[in-house]
């Protein structure tokens, strides 16, 4: 009976452990669930600002009108309905608020009862209207037409350069220029990294004394446990102005302050990692280097190094994994205008910090939210790429190094 | 092959001129780190007084202290590590006591990697869908350690795996000799001879922790809160956040400039004492294990 007793008393244990472990493959797996339930949800819906509709004259051949092109109308870089493929008609806009151009107080009534029926007239009359208004605000003897809104889709989530969710009436849902944003910016932070990384990587492991390395180490250590905000801190007090004042710009904060900044936080990751793989390489290949004749700095250069690649390799991309995510000091220092940059020394915007400082503003459920929702599941796709990247290199590794 | 006396002067000195560029480069890195930590102490240290530490922010948070952040950030560590540590330390148990080098093993360790390289804005919005608002727990430090213990999860889970690996098999054999069963032996021997590097590991979580603002952002953290929570279902404000409220959104950023040093001090403060504490243990351990 004790005897059973252990026995299930070990076997209870066992599945609790069995039921820990698996906690973060459960996380991974709700985490895909709840972005993509809520990111997929983006492309069911209409660009439009919820219940507004647009309507136009139903002498109009014009059916049906891109976001982009009803931006276009709406800031009036399109002027004529024969730039859509209409008659030949000057656009005119009719905004919610512009009723009381047209018609007095008196003729929409005390609390506008009038106003859909004036609407309406207002549309039948104008051959070249296109109205903005309020669904429930449509008449019911309502004689114009209203225009479909093509849903948002993948392909224009991709392709499309703006960014501005909250644009009337139309959100504008361009992802290109937070995607390069993003990558512009970590790019960047690797380029300052990898050089530094590396060389500090190469001194710990080959160069330095012990007690040299036995100094540095916790310093590494130091450089990863200072949080992020404080990193942003640092830049936007010590970075920004001075790359302000250094090239002249009106703002200082850029992309390349981005990258300064991300890069001095991707350096303790590169350097552990190479660290790691330099000191891997066994110790009978560099004495055979060394019996060879050739020096130390020979060694490191055409055995230790080359030997180590792979593993460089997987700390460099590592590094631009942690750069991609990174967000509240991207976001104190880089500007965050949603434009494509074309130099380091513009502002840009990338996908975390945008989500950190749109989604606070973005009502819960509408458009705006499953918008960075769908940026998150990108930020998602890309860390997950970068991730298996590794590991598929480190796995040849293993199989190189246990040889 | 040429041995020419110049050749081999040659060699020696691109030799010396590479380690000298490394060298260089090395303590290019240090300076950094040393610039950033002097640069906010010199800044901090004049900000930070009893009074900063204790008492609440007020005239827009650009006078008065950090009291209430402090007691949030403390509040989210101790919440986040209450759940982070012992079902890490279980899950590392069963990934390197009981698993067999098998598909199972690579694949769970596939799948804390990957929630490793998660980046923490996501896990925000994950804690905000999941915790906020599907389980309900709303704005609060339930939602908000629960999200900051799933970040800190992988974390917990190498360290403690890198500690179990590094006691050695002999050990194991030698207990089960005896006639312990495998329980007995990861609880009497395992675990007692790992315990020094996984208190390192769980010390160096709490560091990153007390950092972590982006999962808080939409989980727990409040603007400006000038009161103590009562419970776990309050909202609090957290260190990391302050400091980026006051340095880029405070109602009036000049005159709280004071204040973000003071709270960037403290951040870098409890940084720098987890790092040290976490270098003694291991200091003072390694020396132990050697006497025995």
């Amino acid at each position: 009976m004790k005897k059973f007793l252990k026995k299930a008393v070990e076997k209870t244990i066992e599945g609790v452990l069995f039921l820990s472990s698996t906690i973060t493959t459960v996380t991974v797996v709700l985490i895909v669930f709840f972005l993509f339930r809520e990111g997929k949800s983006l492309f069911q819906s209409s660009p439009l600002e919820e219940g507004f509709v647009l309507a136009i004259n139903k002498e109009n051949a014009v059916v049906d009108l891109s976001s982009n092109q009803i931006k276009n109308i709406f800031d009036q870089n399109i002027t004529n309905w024969s730039e859509l493929g209409g008659k030949d008609e000057p656009i005119f806009l009719f905004r919610l608020d512009d009723i009381g151009n047209y018609y007095t107080d008196e003729e929409l009534g005390e609390n506008l009862e009038f106003f859909p029926q004036k609407t309406n007239e207002l549309i039948d009359k104008s051959a070249g209207i296109i109205a903005f208004f309020p669904k429930k605000s449509i008449d019911s003897n309502f004689s114009g037409k209203i225009l479909a809104i093509e849903n948002v889709n993948l392909y224009k989530f991709f392709s499309e350069k703006e960014w501005f969710p909250t644009a009337q009436p139309v959100a504008q849902l361009g992802v290109l220029s937070l995607i390069l944003g993003t990558l512009w910016v970590s790019f960047g932070a690797i380029l300052i990294a990898l050089p530094l990384g590396l060389a500090t990587a190469i001194y710990m492991a080959e160069i330095a004394s012990k007690r040299v390395r036995n100094i540095l180490k916790p310093l590494i250590e130091l450089l990863a446990g200072i949080p992020s905000v404080v990193y942003g801190f640092f830049g936007l007090i010590v970075i920004v102005p001075q790359i302000q004042s250094l090239f002249g710009l009106p703002v200082g904060e850029t992309a390349l302050a981005g990258s300064i900044i991300l890069g001095i936080m991707a350096l303790p990751t590169i350097v552990t990692i190479s660290e790691d793989a330099l000191r891997t390489t066994p110790k009978e290949m560099k004495e055979a280097s060394l019996a060879l004749g050739a020096n130390k700095w020979q060694t490191i250069h055409r055995v230790v190094i080359p030997f180590a690649g792979s593993g460089i390799t997987a700390a460099a991309i590592l590094g631009i994994g942690r750069a991609i995510g990174e967000t509240m000091a991207v976001l104190m220092v880089t500007g965050n205008a949603a434009i494509i940059p074309h130099t380091f020394l513009e502002p840009v915007r990338t996908i975390p910090a945008t989500i950190a400082a749109e989604l606070g503003e973005a009502p819960q459920g509408g458009l705006h939210f499953k918008a960075l929702f769908a940026l998150a599941c990108i930020l998602f796709i890309m860390t997950i790429i970068v991730n298996l990247t590794v590991e598929y290199i480190s796995s040849k590794r293993k199989n190189k190094t246990s040889h | 092959m040429n041995f020419s006396k110049s050749n081999v002067r040659k060699k020696e000195l691109k030799q010396w001129m590479a380690f000298q560029v490394f060298r260089a480069l090395s303590i290019l890195v240090v300076v950094i780190l040393i610039l950033i930590l002097s640069f906010i102490t010199y800044h901090g240290i004049s900000v930070i007084s009893w009074e900063f530490l204790t008492s609440m922010p007020e005239d827009g948070m650009s006078k008065g202290g950090v009291f209430p952040a402090i007691i949030g950030t403390l509040c989210l560590v101790a919440g986040s590590m209450i759940f982070a540590v012992p079902i890490g330390i279980l899950s590392a148990i069963y990934i390197n006591e009981y698993t067999k080098a098998s598909f199972f093993k690579r694949f769970i360790k596939l799948m804390t990697n990957n929630l490793a390289g998660i980046p923490s804005i996501v896990f925000g919005l994950f804690g905000m869908t999941l915790f906020v608002k599907t389980l309900g727990f709303g704005d609060s430090i339930l939602a908000g350690s629960l999200t900051l213990g799933l970040l800190t999860l992988p974390v917990v889970i190498r360290t403690t795996e890198e500690a179990l690996k590094s006691v050695e098999n002999s050990f194991r054999h030698g207990s089960y000799a005896l006639g312990a069963t495998k329980l007995q032996t990861i609880r009497r021997v395992v675990l007692p001879m790992a315990f020094p590097n996984i208190i390192t590991g769980v010390i160096l979580s709490i560091g990153r922790v007390s950092g972590e603002t982006a999962p808080i952002l939409f989980t727990v953290a409040a603007y400006f809160l000038p009161k103590l929570p009562t419970g776990i279902s309050d909202q609090v404000m957290a260190l990391p956040y302050h400091l980026y409220v006051i340095s880029t959104s405070g109602t009036n950023i000049e005159e709280s400039r004071p204040m973000a040093y003071g709270t960037a001090l403290v951040l870098i403060g409890i940084v720098l004492i987890v790092n040290i504490a976490a270098n003694a243990l291991r200091k003072y351990f390694s020396k132990k294990v050697k006497m025995n």
